[in-house]
């Protein structure tokens, strides 16, 4: 990262840094350490002294069944989430990629949603699927399908999935669109000429070639299902019903909140860093490979 | 150009990525891809129906994304009682006005007591708060790293680097220790600081001085220009599209801010309101006033959605490059 005309002014690059240093060890060093520091840390019941206790807290942690339901509900959401919004972005953009009159207007029309806030997404969600009056909760019912999410795990998990899908197939499609028309032409009009049906097409040359495309937003969505989601499911379902829908994340900020064990609380979020940093990794080590070809 | 690329392997820095993607994105925002004939689909067989089966498609995914925000606008203009019985009209009914003013003006008559304008006004200060304030901290330590020779040049930038591995979302609660310590609880400071502490700007700016021709440095110091000049003539004016494409996924991230808001705010007129939204629904249903929940909503959505359809280059541009 060298440039050739540089300054050699002695003090100024040191000011010009430190807003930002400041900030940023303060907000971000400063907490991500006393994060990993507590959670090997014991307090007692009065919070009066603590004591050091190597891992007791993750093996602690890692012994409740509560635990394990929370990431099974994270990775049941997480994969539904990613898989619903990728493909119906993926049918979308490809249908608005056949050079249509009004393209433009399509795309418009279908990434504001991006701009939505994920809480207002879950109040929105909430308000169509509110069991006594919600407009397509009634539907429902008189489809005969006994539908409350405030009390059928399922239930909840099916409306928050379909909220967190809504907002993120802006993103989705918007991606896979600029994807497909990175695509050459004339890949597909040999391929026509060799007398390739379009579905046939689409699954043997587009598909592949869009695979770069694919492989980052799935590691996107993930991310986003994991973390981003929070309002989602805190106006929607609180986490409920029975820690039916709890992910990761939410049951960091629920345990915290009850207060208490803050060894245990510490833990999970360090359990979570690891988690993010690893999805980092993997996204890095994509954009690698992807640079030496 | 070189220069990035080798660069960008150095440092395991997404320079390669993000020009990948730009560059199909150039396609996207600008005209159509050279490779295309014009009209339809150029070579590729023409369907008897024409395009009639991907415009329905395309006008059902439309349907589908705008249904629920329409469902909310024609909530917002009728009487809360009308709804709670479960007998929405599909249509907007008589009370616009009447609801929009008491959402803003006044509030929920039960569950919060704050209007929705004071909430208004402390989500603008909050996205503008993040989006200026990373804007400039960021844009200072780029032109600190790229443009001058010290001794902790490479570390300073891998003590920024590292904070794009870890949102707010996995250290919440040390952090909200930390706003609590510095009595930054329900104040705009503790509002934006905390969540303005983060790479993805530093690394754009960064990237984009890289592209910068070294000639233009040596220019300005022909004429006589220090570092302060050259910034200020120079580098400021050549970043002044990437410095609008980033407020506005800023301007977008900040005002759609939830887990932090909802802990560092406890005063009532300190709250964001993607916050008092949520504070609004009673978990009686029979007292939750929808349509003062659906205008609130609707305006809540307003700002963001009108700044994504009003600057659409901009924000595909910001998207694009702030992803990491």
């Amino acid at each position: 990262m060298q440039k050739r005309a540089l300054f050699g002014h002695r003090t100024l690059p040191y000011l010009l840094l430190t807003p930002q240093l400041i900030i940023v060890l303060v907000f971000f060093y400063w907490p991500a350490s006393q994060a990993v520091w507590q959670s090997f840390l014991l307090q007692d019941a009065f919070g009066l002294s603590t004591t050091f206790v190597w891992f007791e807290n993750y093996i602690h942690l890692f012994q409740q069944p509560d635990y394990y339901q929370t990431m099974a509900n994270t990775f049941v959401f997480s994969a539904a989430v990613a898989f619903l919004s990728l493909s119906i972005a993926l049918l979308l953009a490809v249908m608005a990629d056949k050079s249509l009159r009004g393209a433009g207007s399509y795309r418009t029309l279908l990434i504001w949603p991006y701009a939505v806030a994920p809480a207002v997404a879950g109040v929105l969600w909430l308000f169509m699927f509110q069991p006594s009056l919600g407009i397509l909760a009634q539907g429902l019912r008189s489809l005969g399908i006994p539908w409350n999410p405030l009390l059928d795990g399922t239930h909840a998990m099916v409306l928050v999935i379909m909220a967190a899908t809504w907002k993120q197939i802006s993103y989705n499609f918007l991606f896979f669109l600029a994807g497909l028309q990175a695509i050459p032409k004339s890949v597909i009009e040999a391929a026509a000429i060799d007398g390739a049906r379009p579905f046939r097409r689409f699954w043997t040359i587009v598909f592949p070639l869009l695979s770069p495309t694919t492989f980052f937003l799935l590691v996107v969505n993930i991310v986003y299902a994991f973390f981003d989601t929070f309002g989602i499911i805190d106006t929607m379902t609180g986490g409920g019903p029975a820690r039916a829908t709890e992910t990761l994340v939410y049951k960091v900020y629920q345990d915290g909140r009850l207060g208490g064990d803050l060894g245990g609380s510490a833990a999970q979020s360090v359990v979570l860093m690891v988690i993010v940093i690893a999805l980092t990794a993997i996204q890095f080590r994509y954009i690698e490979r992807k640079v030496n070809y | 150009m070189s220069v990035v690329l080798k660069d960008a392997s150095a440092d395991a820095q997404p320079a390669g990525e993000a020009r990948g993607i730009r560059k199909s994105f150039a396609l996207l925002v600008g005209r159509r891809s050279p490779h295309r004939a014009p009209g339809n689909g150029g070579m590729v067989e023409r369907h008897r129906f024409g395009n009639l089966i991907p415009h329905l498609i395309l006008l059902l995914g439309v349907a589908v994304v705008a249904f629920p925000v329409y469902l909310a606008f024609v909530a917002s203009t009728h009487e809360t009682a009308l709804i709670a019985n479960g007998n929405m009209p599909p249509v907007p009914g008589p009370h616009f006005l009447e609801t929009y003013y008491k959402t803003i003006f006044e509030g929920t008559t039960r569950s919060t007591r704050e209007p929705v304008g004071t909430m208004l006004f402390n989500s603008l200060i909050m996205a503008l708060g993040i989006a200026l304030g990373k804007i400039a901290i960021s844009i200072l330590s780029a032109y600190a790293i790229v443009y001058f020779q010290f001794r902790f040049r490479m570390t300073a930038f891998w003590i920024i680097f590292i904070t794009l591995m870890l949102p707010v979302e996995v250290r919440i609660y040390p952090t909200y220790k930390v706003a609590a310590d510095l009595a930054l609880l329900d104040s705009y400071w503790g509002l934006t600081l905390p969540l303005v502490a983060s790479a993805t700007a530093t690394l754009l700016f960064r990237q984009f001085f890289m592209t910068v021709p070294d000639e233009l440095v040596e220019a300005s110091r022909i004429d006589g220009a220090g570092p302060f000049r050259f910034f200020k003539d120079t580098l400021l004016p050549l970043s002044r599209t990437n410095m609008a494409a980033l407020f506005v996924i800023l301007f977008i991230y900040g005002w759609n801010q939830y887990l932090w808001p909802l802990l560092i705010t406890t005063r009532d007129d300190m709250q964001t309101i993607v916050i008092g939204i949520r504070k609004m629904i009673v978990t009686s249903d029979a007292l939750t006033e929808w349509p003062i929940v659906m205008a609130t909503a609707v305006l809540a959505m307003l700002p963001p959605v009108l700044v994504v359809i009003l600057m659409q280059r901009l924000f595909v541009r910001g998207l694009v490059e702030t992803e990491k």
